[in-house]
């Protein structure tokens, strides 16, 4: 394996909040093009690792590598500059704005205009576009209707928007699948198969294993800040540690619904 | 025999949607640009109507109006509170005080004061842009005060005297005119910015929304300095208007009443539009000055004023207006 197929690279990351370790030492790698989960318990520090990936949260200790450039010290705006973008595990879109206004601010801002996602004249048109591509019904008009009274599944889909509007390379995904309802889940796995095979890499942070490998067959857990596993789903839900940590001995949980 | 009802002035306009207008007659296009036309025309005809005194306290107001805009500005739109009134103030009026003293016509020094004073103010304040909290407040406040000891101090810009001798408009209708014009046009543009352009949304997020904004690939620090330019271009005009409106330039310009005004008409007039600092302004500034025979006393009853507001009143001069306006009950036949 060449070092240019890797496009993402994480360097013994560290973070700890008061005494609690949030991250402890934690490495891993992923290919460019690759799908990668990052699974864990609630509090295992899946999304202090994301926010430490994307500088929204400054580093004790450790390195990250995007496109073989050292982005450890930067701001998390030149981070999604570079091609690296992020959802957020809690939403905050403009509530009282149509959703579409919501894609906005991005189609804004330097990399979109590099990309000619924004410069494809009207940005109101093209915001519309990209929210008709992850599944808003133009016909119902729900890209117009008010950010805060959509449901769940269209708010998640708006932040992956947010993401799309700046043409990433990297989307890391916090959490996409949790509170939705089985039905709004089975939509979404199938979009997000379609980023991936538009070339987009993904760094998927979950908690609903079944569709999680769906979509990819790597992935890392974390119990307590720490990598304790990482490899096939295989090898996961074989591993002792994960077994112990994730599902407390008994494996029901990843099997039952 | 006709029969009539009641009817709400705003009926069948407003759709449920906020700012979502379904506009289908001239009657409800008259209702909403009725306001805006009205404060025009008032605008227009006040300095041909007012006696001479008044006159120049209409200058005067209109650039507590700019300084009140742009207060408004940041506060509601970008989530800045400034404070740096005097400072825009100082800054724009002494630039152009400056250059007219060596020579250069003050229809070229009350633009370039404008720009340049506007960008000295900025770069001033850059480093406490990247700050939340109250560090632009307090550091916007303190700057005109550091100036103006520095310029009594070091006896620099014709020290406690000032410089004397300037340009001043020919006559009292092109001052109040041109005065009259850049606030029309402020207004407008400043509203048509916040509630229609991408800029005005990428603020709002500024404002309300950091992490988005961060995410979105857009540089905080950068927006936020823009706002505070187009804020500190409006203050520094009023500097350089204030400059040649006096023919003289001094340390004045850099009195705290600049800086703490804009906010006083922002809690009367009603935060979260435009036009609410507006109204604000234009009710403060007069007030102020008709109390003035009354000596130190007038800032108590300034304060009451104040507190009453405060107390009573939170909503604002212009969204009891609105409310008021929009329920307005007429009769019509059925
Ligand atoms: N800003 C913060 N301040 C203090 N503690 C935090 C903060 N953010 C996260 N933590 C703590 O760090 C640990 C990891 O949290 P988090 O990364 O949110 O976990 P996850 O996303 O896996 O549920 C938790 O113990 C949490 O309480
Ligand atoms: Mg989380």
């Amino acid at each position: 394996m060449t070092n240019d197929d890797i496009i993402l690279r994480v360097d013994n990351l560290e973070k700890a909040f008061g005494g609690v370790k949030a991250v402890d030492k934690v490495s891993f790698d992923l290919k460019k093009g690759g799908v990668l989960g990052v699974i864990g318990p609630n509090g295992s520090g899946k999304t202090t690792l994301i926010n430490l990936i994307t500088g929204f949260i400054a580093k004790d200790g450790g390195k990250v590598f995007f496109k073989d450039k050292d982005i450890s010290k930067w701001q998390p705006h030149k981070i999604a500059d570079f091609g690296l973008a992020r959802t957020f595990q809690v939403m905050r879109p403009y509530a009282t704005l149509a959703a579409y206004k919501n894609i906005i601010p991005p189609l804004y801002s330097p990399r979109a205009k590099r990309t000619a996602k924004g410069k494809l004249g009207d940005r109101s048109a093209v915001a519309v576009d990209i929210l008709e591509e992850v599944g808003f019904e133009r016909d119902a008009r729900v890209p117009y209707k008010q950010a805060g009274t959509l449901p769940l599944g269209y708010l998640k889909r708006l932040e992956l928007c947010r993401c799309l509007a700046l043409d990433p390379e990297l989307i890391i995904c916090d959490e996409v699948f949790s509170g939705l309802s089985m039905s709004e889940i089975a939509s979404m796995v199938p979009l997000m198969e379609r980023l991936h095979s538009a070339g987009i890499t993904l760094v998927m942070v979950e908690h609903r294993l079944r569709e999680l490998f769906q979509i990819t067959d790597r992935a890392i857990v974390l119990s307590f800040g720490e990598k304790i596993a990482d490899g096939s789903s295989q090898e996961i839900f074989e591993n002792e540690r994960v077994k112990q940590a994730y599902f407390g001995g008994e494996d029901s949980y990843v099997t039952s619904e | 025999m006709p029969e009539l009802r009641k009817e709400r002035l705003d009926r069948g306009v407003k759709v449920r949607a906020e700012s979502i207008y379904a506009i289908s007659s001239m009657k409800e296009i008259m209702f909403l640009i009725g306001p805006g036309l009205v404060l025009v025309i008032l605008l227009l005809i006040l300095p041909v109507s007012l006696p001479s005194f008044w006159q120049r306290i209409m200058a005067l107001t209109g650039v507590y109006v700019l300084l009140s805009i742009g207060f408004g500005f940041l506060a509601s739109y970008v989530g800045l509170v400034s404070l740096g009134g005097a400072l825009f103030v100082g800054m724009g009026g002494y630039i152009s005080g400056l250059l007219n003293s060596v020579g250069v016509p003050m229809f070229l020094s009350i633009p370039v004061a404008t720009i340049a004073g506007a960008l000295i103010c900025t770069l001033v304040l850059l480093p406490v842009l990247p700050l939340r909290g109250v560090y632009f407040a307090i550091v916007s406040f303190v700057y005109p005060l550091f100036a103006a000891r520095l310029i009594a101090a070091l006896g620099i810009f014709g020290g406690t005297d000032g410089i004397a001798g300037l340009d001043v408009m020919p006559n009292v209708y092109v001052l109040l005119y041109v005065m009259v014009a850049v606030v029309i046009v402020v207004m407008f543009g400043m509203s048509r910015l916040v509630n229609y352009e991408d800029l005005g949304l990428v603020l709002r997020g500024v404002k309300d929304n950091e992490q988005a904004i961060k995410a979105s690939g857009l540089n905080l620090t950068w927006y936020k300095a823009q706002a505070v330019f187009i804020a500190a271009a409006m203050g520094c005009f009023g500097g350089a208007y204030l400059t040649h409106l006096y023919g003289w330039v001094g340390m004045s310009l850099f009195a705290t009443d600049f800086s703490i005004l804009p906010l006083a008409a922002t809690v009367v007039g009603g935060t979260g539009t435009i036009y609410g600092p507006v109204i604000g302004a234009m009710l403060l500034v007069p007030i102020s000055e008709a109390l003035r025979p009354f000596g130190t006393l007038r800032i108590v009853f300034y304060a009451v004023i104040l507190v009453f507001f405060v107390v009573f009143f939170s909503e604002g001069i212009l969204d009891y207006l609105k409310r008021k306006y929009e329920q307005f009950e007429h009769w019509v036949r059925v």
